[in-house]
């Protein structure tokens, strides 16, 4: 039977021709999917437009100056607004192709056709034009960013996404390039995809189990380029939140971009990172795209379909929510369907366990940009099959002022970067007064906002890409971004630092220990916390930015990650793998519901009690600056799996206090884990080597610094 | 781009000359496929090839789809450092066993 239906598939008439036009032979096409795909003896091309009137599919063979060929589409050929073909005996390594589209010119009713510019395809699979990282481009390309296919079979050996319960993440934001670039990296093909191949011992030493990385959809590096205005040294889009294409990997972050095969090459980092116990996390972009406003280049969406895929005001010009020019139409039928066609690829094809969306508040908006109660797009990624294993995660807020931490529309899926978090950790590790009920709530996994949703709703962190490294936010009480040649008026101000005595490095000694001291106290509080803890690349070693809050244009060491420091801040590092050991160790630190503040199991403690400087006193007056909190073991997991009790006290007085313990039942003794007043390399014990204390009933808490005790 | 054929022992030794691009891979597939059809020892001698795309290396990895499929091993042989290199970027090394001369291929499969 089965060869009998291979003989009928061989016959179908759809696999021939039925037009030719200057050499090259096509038939009217199917009109999805959507983009190029690799058919029997051809290729499918589908586009649609709501208001062009004509259409024009060019083809180009690689780097080729001109095209060799452009066919019209017949109009028989049009479904709907939908144009499609295929073309056959085309050689789908080496095409590149894109399209003319005619309409009219009239911004004013939101068209910005022009039949003279070669539009990149929104679907395209691989785009090519920046194939080699900052190679310089020939500016007078016709057609700069090309589409193209890719190979999409790749072989991934019974490969799977992880999916492990959110509360079980321990997160690490990484750039890609920034990884490896610096040469104290010491790997081969350094900055590429490849490269964090060579890290994955690195990463699985330190304890985490899931990447994020900022964004790789294909960007432009060249965009805003400019000189740096101190150094000359060219100041280039780094970070890449600007997206051209969102189906395409960065071709300038693979070793192999310059032979056309990053999706190979990032399909296999993630193989690789799977087969090792982490998860893949994509920073994704969806809020704009890299056309800017109406000064800005017509590469793709601005000429395919403008009113379409952008939101514009009543007079035409682009809403600008995202503080980057344009606003992503996100609730636009046509834009939404682009949006999960997009995630569903890589959830289905790069096998991505999850998904960040930077200004996602601007997801939620309407066409005419004001918010909506009910969001469409949100509820259909919430919903969706194909993603029904991933993480969703959300940047709640957006640049037009919309702050929707604790209140986006969540479906029971969402959860959000949690910038309260962050805030208050801040706050209260400088030593604010006022911060201690906050600080409660914070490490119950900000119950206060996400009391409905639970603990898994909110990513914890304290340090990411944008503003301070945890280092710099204890050695800088200001912004230092000179170098970004926009007068230091780029990069928030709100950074809630404290340098701790002295502006930038110090040889001083005290000073450095205590900054050391509030890294090691800002880690453990992260990593006890209830909720999904996500550090920065870095923070680990003590990786500094010199100040600058604002890196987003520099492709050099205020980037790079200088793997050096691992030997000089080994003790930071130590801390940090202890510490990760420790909440991998302690099922009571990672629930996925909230707590009760009652005793359920019968184990004569409530799940979570909180604690002064006397046991079971918590001191709740604005003028304080230090708390104790006990987790009971027998309550972990809703009381499903025993573990000990946890005892952790954070003092930010800037004098040492003594707290009374509270007493343990069953014979169990309190045991020191983590001691940030002691040097690095007593500040730590390993789990199952905790230091019996003396004296049970009371203990030491140095100025500034953090115990965590275990008892069993 | 060239394939000549020859046999040591029962081992089948393909040895290409030339690129293995889009415009040549089909032609590779034919040959190669057609060679190959019963053997279960295969060596593909790549030291005189210098480029291999995207559409070379998935030849290479439905050959040994294909000889895995009888049970049967696949060697390469010379393959330049670049090629390695792309070879184990985009995932493609860990399918096969690679040795510098022919005599440690015919070993290997031995």
């Amino acid at each position: 039977m089965a060869t009998k239906a291979q003989t009928f598939s061989d016959i179908r008439i759809d696999y021939y021709p039925t037009h030719e036009h200057e050499g090259i032979k096509f038939r009217r096409g199917h009109s999805l999917p959507f983009g190029a795909t690799t058919v029997p003896n051809g290729v499918n091309f589908s586009i649609s437009s709501s208001a062009a009137t004509s259409c024009i599919l060019v083809l180009f063979d690689r780097g080729a100056d001109q095209p060799f060929a452009e066919i019209p589409f017949p109009d028989e050929f049009r479904v709907g607004d939908v144009y499609c073909m295929t073309v056959f005996d085309l050689d789908v390594e080496r095409l590149e192709y894109g399209y003319r589209m005619d309409g009219p010119f009239a911004p004013e009713k939101g068209h910005r056709f022009d039949k003279n510019v070669i539009l990149s395809d929104p679907y395209a699979r691989s785009l090519g034009g920046r194939d080699t990282w900052l190679a310089e481009p020939n500016w007078d390309n016709i057609y700069p960013y090309r589409s193209r296919l890719a190979f999409e079979d790749f072989d991934w050996e019974g490969d799977h996404p992880l999916e492990y319960p959110i509360e079980d993440l321990i997160v690490y934001e990484m750039h890609a390039r920034a990884f490896t670039k610096h040469p104290s990296s010491k790997v081969k093909s350094a900055g590429t995809f490849s490269a964090i191949k060579s890290k994955i011992k690195y990463l699985k030493d330190l304890g985490v189990n899931c990447i994020e990385l900022m964004p790789i959809y294909e960007y432009d590096e060249w965009e805003n380029s400019k000189p740096n205005p101190v150094t000359g040294e060219i100041l280039v889009n780094f970070w890449g939140y600007s997206t051209v294409n969102f189906f395409s990997p960065k071709a300038g972050y693979a070793a192999t971009g310059k032979f056309g095969m990053q999706v190979d090459e990032l399909k296999t980092v993630i193989k690789e990172l799977h087969k090792n116990g982490i998860e893949v996390i994509l920073d994704v972009v969806f809020n704009h795209t890299a056309e800017g406003d109406h000064r800005g280049h017509t590469i793709s969406f601005r000429g395919i379909d403008n009113k379409t895929y952008y939101m514009l005001t009543p007079e035409g010009y682009y809403f600008n929510f995202s503080g980057t020019g344009n606003t992503l139409n996100c609730n636009n039928p046509v834009v939404r369907n682009m949006v999960l066609d997009c995630l569903r690829y890589w959830a289905a094809d790069y096998h991505i366990d999850g998904f960040r969306f930077d200004l996602a508040s601007i997801l939620g908006r309407a066409q005419d940009g004001s918010p909506l109660s009910n969001p469409p797009l949100l509820e259909s990624l919430a919903y969706d099959p194909i993603l029904a294993k991933c993480k969703l995660i959300a940047e709640a807020w957006d640049a037009g002022g919309l702050y929707q931490v604790g209140s986006f529309p969540a479906y029971g899926r969402w959860a959000e970067w949690n910038g309260k978090y962050r805030d208050t950790v801040r706050k209260f590790l400088k030593g604010d007064e006022a911060q201690v009920s906050e600080m409660a709530q914070r490490i119950q996994g900000s119950p206060d906002l996400y009391y409905y949703r639970g603990p898994t709703s909110s990513i914890n962190f304290i340090s990411c890409h944008d503003g301070f490294t945890l280092y710099d936010i204890f050695a800088y009480n200001e912004k230092h971004n000179e170098a970004n040649g926009e007068d230091n008026n780029d990069g928030g101000n709100d950074n809630h630092s404290w340098n701790c005595g002295w502006e930038g490095e110090t040889d001083d000694v005290e000073i450095n220990f205590l900054r050391k001291k509030l890294i090691k106290n800002a880690l453990s509080i992260l990593f006890v916390s209830q909720g999904v803890p996500m550090m920065l690349m870095g923070d680990e070693m003590g990786r500094t930015k010199k100040g600058n809050n604002n890196t987003y244009c520099h492709d050099n060491e205020l980037n790079w990650l200088d793997w050096s420091l691992l030997k000089k801040n080994k003790g930071t590092f130590d801390f940090v793998q202890g510490l990760i050991r420790f909440r991998k160790a302690h099922p009571a630190l990672r629930g996925s519901t909230h707590f009760t503040h009652s005793d359920y199991v019968g184990s004569g403690y409530p799940d979570i009690s909180f604690h002064g400087t006397k046991a079971y006193q918590m001191d709740w007056s604005e003028f304080n600056r230090s708390f104790a909190f006990m987790l009971c073991g027998d309550h972990a997991k809703q009381g499903a799996i025993k573990d000990d009790m946890i005892y952790v006290a954070m003092n930010m007085y800037w004098e040492g206090l003594s707290f009374e313990l509270p007493q343990l039942n069953r014979d169990r003794k309190w045991h020191v884990f983590a001691n940030t007043d002691m040097p690095d390399k007593e500040s730590i014990n390993p789990i199952g080597k905790e230091a019996l204390i003396e004296h049970q009933d009371h203990i030491i808490v140095g100025a500034r610094s953090m115990v965590i005790l275990v008892g069993k | 781009m060239n394939v000549s054929i020859k046999t040591i022992k029962d081992i089948t030794v393909i040895e290409a000359e030339g690129n293995i691009d889009s415009r040549t891979a089909g032609e590779f597939e034919r040959k190669t496929v057609e060679a190959t059809q019963e053997e279960d020892k295969v060596i593909i001698d790549l030291s005189k090839v210098e480029f291999l795309s995207s559409a070379g290396l998935r030849v290479l990895l439905m050959l040994y789809r294909q000889v895995k499929a009888r049970n049967g091993k696949i060697v390469l042989v010379g393959v330049s450092e670049e090629i390695q290199d792309v070879m184990e970027n985009t995932g493609f090394i860990n399918f096969f066993i690679l040795v510098g001369l022919l005599e440690d291929g015919v070993k290997a499969l031995s």
